[in-house]
């Protein structure tokens, strides 16, 4: 763990006291030095080494109804002052079309130090070394005749947190996130068709390099080329309603769109509305609205080793937490913040975070995931008469209730009679919530469940990227209705 | 001009405060060593956001952040970064870990050097009071929105910007501009519905709240009661703000360079691919736009006929296509976006001389779309896209809106849409419309489409 860094706290607490000094009934604010590093390749050629440092303080002041943001880049003293006295005049404006005042639920107050388990420094490592990691996946996948196109990329995250409120809170925190990904394209005469691994857009976990070694890109990237070719001569995907079984990786944004948004809490009291939108979900159907089949038990989850959404406390002081979402089916849970828990007369789920130092912390996903069944894919596969197996997502979009979907996939594969019988392209289904988690029938088991990360959540305004964990195990969906096309 | 090291500004207020900041990371790389190129970006925003729900302010925020965003390249290998952190020895360390970081690097086959000097038309435009528009400003047009309604709940943003821009480069390029943008963004909502109003402009004295507020408060009035409409092909008039998001997904990955080469583009030089009422510029030289006359890489932007009457004319480049292409950049660079490829960010889609109520008046039978939503391409290269209606889906029998439908799901190519033929109407509406990726990209007009491919309703 390195340097606690008494001038960072200093520089959070003048923030603090001066958001106090100018009217403010609760402050606290962050200094955050994040570092981020970007490799990307494409065709066996660099494409870029991109690094990213940004550093400031960011200052919440509570007035009435809302709440005051400022934030600076500068780190002085007098600059964080005056963020702080700027957050409560700011606070203080909305008055203007204000509303019942704001309080936050009561946590227990911190001074600690957490800092992400990892063995390898990613940022240590030599930059030849991981070059070589994009270059030759890329060069690997470009080299399979019919890939037009081959990108690669791995992905580092260095960040520290001093964290300190009004009410004595006092945190320092050291996240290291790495993560990658690759895809190859194949382009045919009006198409085109693309394969990636692990998982489209890159996955990305908490750990050092060692979580580089592990996915080994080089060693994947012949089969990830091969089915992008396969795909452009394979079979459209058939239409109709048939039983979808869905790999772990698809399932987990699946998660991410149709559960994890919804039980945001500030999305259920309209905070989001204009924008991301609202929730089919009601609080007063908390602990009663049957949400999936009886095999769906959905926790959020901010202690799992490894995990993305993984920390030791939010940006409001409050310690992760394992928090019960849907069980046997049954919605019991929400995503929420210290304010919002207030509101909704709820415990605070330690849920909010910000994006670097000039964002206001807001309701954000945690390891929001399924916990695992007991079957497998090859018995799914085997207990399934007429279906499509479909993997890797390619496209998504849900409304503004949580409610109406479609997803589209890589790849898919039709079972017949319990086995795979050919490949199809251009997979895509589209369902209603409650009725598609409700048509679960079976779900894998831990040998197969994965805790996916999402590093490209957007959310709020201005919009704020969050890095959001979905552990997923594959399963199978009854009656969905498969072939969407346009 | 190169100034004394004194002389560096710890917190920039102005262009030429930037402009200082530039020269001196470009000084920096030339002690580097010969042979070390770069280019370099200084950028401070000052961003007011006053946030509101449920009718009343809930989330209001202020930032004001400087950013250096420098490339290298030494002996043709690169490397970038960029940091928040402006004294001399942090701008100094920059410099030399992004060069002893390119110096570990391969060749990079597609440098197109650092940019040269040219000139650039302007500074950009800014508005004083908007650039300085305090919370106060802000929260004024937020309460005249919110009680243009006040038996509706009300919920959207108010936000201003200013945006203070130097650019400075290894091969003599040095510019710097600033533009102030003012946004409204907001709904107000029945139990059952919601509408919405949209403006941009670069005066926050422009927003209209109390006029944008009635207007949201008609459309969720007149959406309150609704029915469920068969999934199916219909007719359609789009609002400008559906339009926007058609030509941000054409833009984005249709007339973007990077993705024409690697051929992923829908786009053919030459070819009649859209209907002849269809004429699409990129044109940032418009004065109600609020972008900057250079793009990320310090290069003087172009007026950019993408389609004239029809056909596709022209893809949008920056330094890297460009030079792959064999021509030159259009300055289309954006921030951070070597991996994106170069965009169109000042599309205007020519407007007609039909009034709205007009093309509505056309339609025998089919819907006036307001808004999409959540929109998502499935197929850049046949530019096939799914998402959904919002804020207002309105069903137009003999021409005349009849009442609401609930929002409905398409999987539709926009190259379709717009093929030849295919459109029936061009609105003389053109505006700032706020499309899927935000405000400030595109000014267009409403559309009346003979065909959209609605594939799904409430009930899936």
């Amino acid at each position: 763990m390195r340097d606690a860094g008494n001038e960072m706290y200093d520089y959070a607490m003048a923030a603090v006291e001066g958001a106090l000094a100018a009217g403010a009934t609760y402050a606290d604010a962050r200094v955050v030095i994040r570092r981020h590093e970007r490799l990307t390749a494409q065709n066996g050629e660099l494409e870029g080494v991109d690094r990213m440092e940004d550093a400031g303080v960011g200052v919440r002041a509570l007035i009435g109804s809302s709440w005051g943001f400022a934030a600076t880049s500068t780190l002085t003293d007098t600059a964080a002052k005056a963020a702080g006295a700027e957050a409560a005049a700011t606070a203080k404006a909305s008055a203007l079309v204000g509303g019942s005042d704001l309080a936050l639920a009561d946590v227990e107050v911190a001074q600690d130090i957490y800092e992400t388990p990892h063995a390898e420094d990613p940022f240590t490592v030599p930059l030849a070394e991981k070059v070589a990691v994009v270059v030759d996946a890329t060069a690997t996948m470009h080299g399979v005749e019919g890939i037009a196109v081959a990108t690669a990329q791995l992905m580092f995250w260095d960040t520290d947190k001093w964290f300190v409120s009004s009410q004595g809170h006092r945190i320092h925190q050291h996240l290291v996130e790495a993560g990658c990904g690759m895809d190859a394209t194949a382009v045919g005469e009006a198409e085109t068709q693309r394969r990636s691994y692990p998982q489209s857009f890159g996955h990305v976990e908490t750990g050092g390099y060692e979580v580089i070694r592990r996915y080994d890109l080089p060693g994947h990237a012949g089969e990830v080329a091969e089915e992008a070719v396969q795909l452009l001569s394979a079979d459209p995907c058939p239409s109709g309603e048939f039983d979808l079984i869905l790999e772990s990786s698809q399932l987990a944004l699946q998660i991410h769109e149709s559960v994890g948004h919804a039980i945001e809490l500030d999305r259920i009291l309209g905070w989001e509305a204009a924008f991301a939108g609202t929730s089919f979900l009601e609080l007063d159907a908390l602990g009663s609205l049957k949400y999936g089949s009886e095999l769906m038990n959905i926790t959020a989850d901010a202690t799992i080793p490894g995990a993305l959404a993984t920390f030791g406390y939010d940006d409001e002081g409050t310690p992760a937490q394992r928090v019960d979402i849907v069980k046997e089916g049954t919605w019991v849970g929400v995503l929420s913040g210290r304010d919002t828990a207030h509101l909704a007369g709820l415990p605070p789920g330690g849920m909010v975070r910000g994006d670097g130092f000039n964002r206001l912390p807001m309701v954000r996903m945690t390891n929001v995931g399924l916990t695992p069944g007991d079957s497998s894919m090859e018995e799914i596969v085997a207990n399934t008469e007429h279906g499509i197996v479909m993997a890797t997502n390619r496209s998504w979009s849900i409304d503004d209730k949580r409610l109406n979907f479609q997803f589209g996939c890589e790849i898919g594969w039709e079972v017949k009679d319990g086995e795979r019988v050919r490949m199809v392209k251009n997979p895509t289904y589209t369902g209603i919530t409650p009725q598609f988690w409700g048509s679960m029938d079976m779900l894998a088991g831990e040998d197969e469940w994965h805790p996916w990360g999402v590093p490209n959540c957007g959310k709020g305004q201005p919009m704020q990227v969050g890095h959001t964990g979905h552990p997923a195990a594959p399963a199978r969906f009854r009656n969905v209705r498969i072939g969407v096309t346009g | 001009m190169a100034t004394s090291p004194t002389a560096l500004p710890t917190r920039p207020t102005t262009p030429d405060d930037l402009q200082v900041i530039a020269d001196r990371i470009v000084a920096h790389v030339t002690d580097a060593g010969e042979g070390v190129e770069a280019n370099v970006r200084v950028e401070r925003t000052r961003h007011g956001l006053t946030r509101f729900a449920n009718s009343f302010v809930h989330q209001h925020v202020g930032e004001d952040t400087v950013a250096v965003a420098l490339t290298v390249a030494v002996e043709g290998r690169t490397s970038s970064a960029s940091t928040t952190a402006i004294d001399d020895e942090a701008l100094a360390r920059l410099v030399h870990d992004t060069v002893e970081a390119a110096r570990q690097q391969p060749v990079d086959p597609h440098w197109p050097g650092a940019t040269p000097a040219t000139p650039t038309a302007g500074t950009g435009t800014i508005d004083a009071a908007t650039a300085e528009a305090d919370p106060d400003a802000r929260a004024a047009v937020v309460r005249d929105f919110v009680d243009a309604a006040d038996d509706l709940r009300a919920a959207g943003f108010v936000d201003t910007e200013l945006s203070q821009v130097a650019v400075a480069s290894t091969a003599g390029q040095r510019a710097a501009g600033q533009t102030s943008r003012a946004t409204l963004d907001g709904i107000h909502q029945t139990d059952t519905s919601a509408g919405a109003a949209h403006a941009t402009s670069i005066r926050l004295a422009d927003l209209d709240g109390a006029s944008l507020g009635a207007q949201a408060a008609d459309r969720a009035r007149r959406s309150a009661s609704f029915v469920d409409l068969e999934p199916g092909r219909y007719e359609v008039v789009l609002a400008p703000e559906a339009v926007a998001t058609v030509l941000t997904f054409l833009s984005v990955y249709g007339f973007n360079a990077k993705a024409h080469l690697e051929g992923a583009s829908f786009a053919r030089l030459g070819e009649d691919q859209f209907d002849p009422a269809i004429t699409i510029v990129d044109d940032p030289t418009d004065a109600r736009r609020t972008g900057l006359p250079f793009d990320a890489e310090g290069t003087p932007k172009q007026r950019t006929v993408l389609v004239d009457a029809g056909r596709t004319t022209a893809l949008a480049h920056d330094r890297r296509t460009a030079a792959r292409s064999e021509t030159t950049s259009t300055g289309h660079a954006i921030p951070g976006g070597a991996g994106i490829g170069a965009v169109p960010t000042d599309v205007t889609l020519q407007p007609g001389t039909t009034p709205l109520d007009e093309l509505i008046a056309g339609v025998e039978r089919g819907l006036f779309v307001t808004q999409f939503h959540y929109v998502r391409i499935l197929d850049p290269k046949s530019s096939v896209a799914t998402g959904l209606t919002r804020n207002g889906t309105f069903l137009v029998e003999d021409g005349e809106i009849v009442g609401a439908v609930g929002n409905l799901r398409f999987t539709q190519s926009f190259l379709d849409a717009l093929a030849p033929g295919a459109v029936t109407g061009v609105g003389d509406d053109a505006r700032y419309a706020h499309g899927e990726f935000g405000p400030g990209m595109v000014i267009c007009p409403s559309l009346r489409l003979a065909s959209w491919n609605f594939t799904g309703g409430a009930k899936g």
